[in-house]
C-alpha cells in the first residue's frame, strides 16, 4: 500500500466513517487495474468470449418474445417489432443484472486480497461495474446492427443515451455496493440477492409498455430507479415520447439508493477482514 | 515533529470468540439484534459476555525510530500477526492509535493478488499495483523486475504453467522493488525454500542500510540478531521485552526453556476440561537437548507434561503435525497403549518419532489430551513449531525444500528393472 509521505493515523473503527474521496482518487490506478483484470479473465477463459456478450440477451429475447409476446399477448402493446422492443431493454437490463451480481459476490470472492492488502474495499464492487461495460458495449453494437435490420432510423434523442448507461451504473452501484456489504456479513443475502434480482426484471418495464401501469401510480413506480433508466434508454434509442416525469423520479431514487450503499459500507468495511 | 517513523500507542484489540470463527447467517443476526437489549444490560449490570471475548493484543506501546529495524518475536498467538495486520490497515485496533510516518508498504505475502490465467508480465502489473506502485513507477522497474526473477523467456506465459519456483521468484521480485520509506513485513513469507529465504533477507539488509525503517515479525531468531538493531517481545499481547536484539532473544529463549512458561497457557483453549491440562510440551534432539531446529533424519523426542487435580486412568495423548501452511500431514496416537496411561497430579509423557522423513521448512504441532470416553479434551493449537534445516536424504549437495517437493519424503528404494 502506499500513501503520500505525512502521516497516517490507524484508529479503532467509527460507525460514522465518512467516504474518503481523496484516499479513493489516488487509488485509482488500482481501480483500473482490477477491471482490467476482470475482462482479461473474463475474455481469456471462455471460448466464444466477446460472444457471449450478444448471445445472452439475444436468447432471453427470443424467450421472451415466445412466451411474454406471443403467448401472453404483451405484444400488441407495442408499436413496431415487439422482440427490437425487448431486445433494446434486455441489452440495459442485462448489463445490469450482471454488473450488480458480480458487485454483490464481489467482496466475498476477493477474501483472500481482503485479509492480506489494504486499499479501498469500494474499489472491488466498483471494478465489477465497470468491467461489465464491455459486455455492453458489444451488445449495444449489436443492437445498432437489429435497428438497421428493422429499419429504426435514430432519433436525436439518442444524444440523452449516455445518461441512461450512467444511471445504471449508478443503481448497480447503490444496489451492489450495499449487498456486497451484506453478503459479507450474511451469507444468507446471496441467496436473497439472486431472487431479488430475477423479481426487480418483472418490476421495471423490460418486457412491457409503461402504459400497463395506470397513469396516477406511474411516479411510484418510478420510485424504482430502473424503470427510468429502461423507458428513458429505450426512448432514447427508439424515439418516441421521452418519459422525463419518470426520468427524474428514478434518477433522484438512484442517487440516493447509491448514498445508501455507501454509507451502509462505510460504516462496516473495516470490519470485513475479520469477518470474511 | 520527532523523528518517530512509527508511534503504536496503546494498541489493543478485541476477537469475539465465534465471531471470528465462524460466519454468522442473518438469523443468528436477528436473534442477535433481538437478545442485544438483554445482553447489554446484564453486560452493565456487570455479568459481562467477557467469556467470549479474547484479547488479541493488549494496550501495546513502543515507537519506532527512521532508520531502525525492528524485529517483532513471540511465540504463536502472541499476537505478532494481530499486529501486523492493525499496522497494514487490513484489521481496526480496538483501542488505541498508530502514527506511520512516511511511505509505507506492507508484505503479508508474497504475490497477492496473482491470478493464475494471467501471464508473469500481467501480473507484475497487477501485483504492483496491489502492493501500491504507480503504473509509470512499474513500467520502469519492469525490466529489472522480470531479470531479477530469471524469467524472461517465461514472462508471456500463463502463471499457471509456472513451477512452484517460479512463481515464488516472480512473486518475490515484485516486492524487492517496492521503495517504501517504511517496510512493514512478516518472516512467514521468507519460510521454506532456503535459497529464498536468504534472498529476502538479503534484500531486507539492503533496505537497512539504505536507512528505511522495517518492521519485521519473525520467528527466527538468528535473523534478528542478524537484521534488526532492536526487538520486541510479545507474551500474551502484552509487550514483554523491549531492547537490543541480544537481550531479548536471549530472554525468549529462556522462558522457552522455562517449565511454566512453555509457549501458551490456558487463555488459548477453547473449552478445556475442568480437572486436568497439558502445561508443557518440549522437544528434545537424539542428544537429549532441548531444540527447535533438526535435520532430516534426525530422531525427535517430544516430551509432554500434562497436570491433573484428579488421578485419571485410561488418558491418552495425540498430536497432529502441519506444515507452514498450516495444513495437517501426520498424526500420531497413543492409544494403542492408553490403558497404560495414568494421569496423576503432575506425569510426564514422551514420545519417540523418527527418522524425521521431513523436508526443509516450518512444522508446528497440535496436541490432544484426553481421558478415554470423555467428551471434553484439552486440545492445545499450534503448540509448539520446530525447523528442519537440511534435508539432503539424497545427498545431492542441494536441500529438499517442502516449497518445491512437497513436505515429506517416503522411504524408497531404486533398482534396475530387467
Amino acid at each position: 500500500m502506499h500513501s503520500p509521505s505525512r502521516t497516517l493515523r490507524i484508529e479503532p473503527a467509527q460507525s460514522w466513517q465518512g467516504l474518503n474521496v481523496a484516499e479513493l482518487w489516488r487509488y485509482r490506478e488500482l481501480l483500473y487495474f482490477f477491471v482490467w483484470r476482470d475482462i482479461k479473465v473474463r475474455y481469456k477463459q471462455t471460448v466464444l468470449g466477446a460472444l457471449w456478450a450478444i448471445i445472452q440477451p439475444v436468447a432471453a429475447t427470443a424467450l421472451f418474445t415466445v412466451f411474454f409476446g406471443r403467448l401472453g399477448g404483451l405484444s400488441k402493446q407495442v408499436n413496431g417489432s415487439y422482440a427490437l422492443f425487448v431486445y433494446v431493454g434486455l441489452s440495459l437490463w442485462t448489463f445490469y443484472a450482471n454488473a450488480v451480481t458480480m458487485a454483490a459476490n464481489s467482496l466475498v470472492g476477493s477474501s483472500h486480497l481482503i485479509a492480506k492488502v489494504y486499499f479501498p474495499r469500494l474499489l472491488i464492487p466498483i471494478a465489477s461495474i465497470f468491467s461489465g461495460l464491455v459486455d455492453f458495449a458489444v451488445a449495444f453494437a449489436f443492437l445498432l446492427v437489429l435497428m438497421i435490420v428493422y429499419h429504426v432510423p435514430p432519433s436525436p434523442q439518442i444524444l440523452t443515451l449516455p445518461f441512461f448507461v450512467l444511471g445504471t451504473m449508478t443503481v448497480a452501484a447503490g444496489a451492489g455496493v450495499l449487498f456486497s456489504a451484506l453478503i459479507v456479513s450474511y451469507r444468507d443475502f446471496r441467496y436473497v440477492f439472486t431472487f431479488v434480482v430475477q423479481l426487480w426484471l418483472f418490476a421495471t418495464p423490460v418486457l412491457y409498455t409503461i402504459d400497463i401501469i395506470p397513469a396516477k401510480w406511474r411516479l411510484l413506480y418510478a420510485l424504482n430507479p430502473m424503470v427510468g433508466m429502461i423507458a428513458g434508454f429505450r426512448a432514447a434509442v427508439l424515439g418516441g415520447p421521452f418519459p422525463l416525469d419518470l426520468v427524474l423520479v428514478s434518477a433522484v431514487a438512484s442517487v440516493l439508493l447509491l448514498a445508501a450503499g455507501l454509507r451502509y459500507f462505510t460504516a462496516v468495511e473495516r470490519r470485513f477482514a475479520d469477518v470474511i | 515533529m520527532s523523528s518517530n517513523a512509527i508511534t503504536i500507542a496503546g494498541i489493543s484489540k478485541r476477537y469475539t470468540i465465534g465471531l471470528a470463527a465462524r460466519k454468522m447467517n442473518f438469523r443468528e443476526a436477528i436473534v442477535g439484534l433481538a437478545t442485544a437489549p438483554w445482553k447489554r444490560m446484564r453486560h452493565l449490570a456487570g455479568h459481562g459476555s467477557t467469556a467470549t471475548d479474547f484479547w488479541a493484543l493488549r494496550d501495546v506501546s513502543f515507537d519506532v525510530r527512521v532508520g531502525d529495524v525492528v524485529g517483532i518475536i513471540g511465540a504463536n498467538g502472541a499476537g505478532k500477526s494481530t499486529l501486523l495486520k492493525i499496522l497494514s490497515r487490513i484489521t481496526p485496533p480496538t483501542g488505541g492509535f498508530i502514527e506511520l510516518d512516511g511511505r509505507v508498504s506492507s508484505l503479508l505475502e508474497v504475490g497477492t493478488g496473482f491470478h493464475p490465467e494471467l501471464t508473469g508480465r500481467e501480473n507484475i502489473f497487477l501485483n504492483g499495483a496491489i502492493l501500491g506502485m504507480l503504473r509509470s513507477e512499474i513500467r520502469r522497474k519492469f525490466d529489472a523486475i522480470v531479470s531479477f526473477a530469471g524469467l524472461e523467456q517465461f514472462i508471456d506465459t500463463p502463471v499457471k504453467h509456472y513451477s512452484s519456483g517460479m512463481y515464488v521468484r516472480l512473486a518475490f521480485s515484485v516486492a524487492a522493488h517496492l521503495e517504501p520509506e517504511i517496510l512493514i513485513i512478516d518472516e512467514v513469507l521468507s519460510v521454506g525454500d532456503l535459497h529464498f529465504r536468504n534472498r529476502c533477507l538479503g534484500r531486507m539488509r539492503d533496505m537497512r542500510d539504505e536507512g528505511r525503517t522495517v518492521l519485521f515479525v519473525s520467528h527466527d531468531l538468528t535473523s534478528v540478531r542478524q537484521l534488526c538493531n532492536r526487538a520486541v517481545m510479545l507474551i500474551s499481547g502484552r509487550v514483554a521485552a523491549d531492547g537490543t536484539p541480544d537481550e531479548v532473544t536471549r530472554r525468549y529463549e529462556q522462558m522457552n526453556r522455562d517449565p511454566g512458561t512453555a509457549s501458551g497457557g490456558m487463555a488459548e483453549r477453547v473449552n478445556p476440561p475442568p480437572h486436568y491440562h497439558l502445561s508443557r510440551v518440549e522437544l528434545r534432539n537424539a542428544s537429549g537437548a532441548v531444540t527447535r531446529e533438526f535435520d532430516a533424519g534426525d530422531t525427535m523426542e517430544i516430551h509432554l507434561w500434562a497436570s491433573s487435580r484428579a488421578p485419571e486412568n485410561s488418558f491418552t495423548a495425540e498430536f497432529r503435525l502441519l506444515n507452514d501452511d498450516d495444513e495437517p500431514i501426520s498424526f500420531g496416537s497413543a492409544n494403542p497403549i492408553r490403558d497404560t496411561y495414568y494421569l496423576a497430579e503432575h506425569q510426564h509423557f514422551v514420545c519417540r518419532l523418527g527418522p524425521l522423513p521431513l523436508t526443509e521448512g516450518a512444522y508446528t504441532f497440535n496436541f490432544t489430551v484426553r481421558v478415554w470416553n470423555q467428551e471434553r479434551w484439552d486440545f492445545w493449537e499450534r503448540a509448539i513449531g520446530f525447523d528442519i534445516h537440511r534435508c539432503d536424504l539424497f545427498k545431492t549437495g542441494h536441500g529438499v525444500t517442502n516449497v518445491h517437493d512437497g513436505d515429506f519424503i517416503i522411504q524408497q528404494e531404486w533398482l534396475v528393472g530387467d
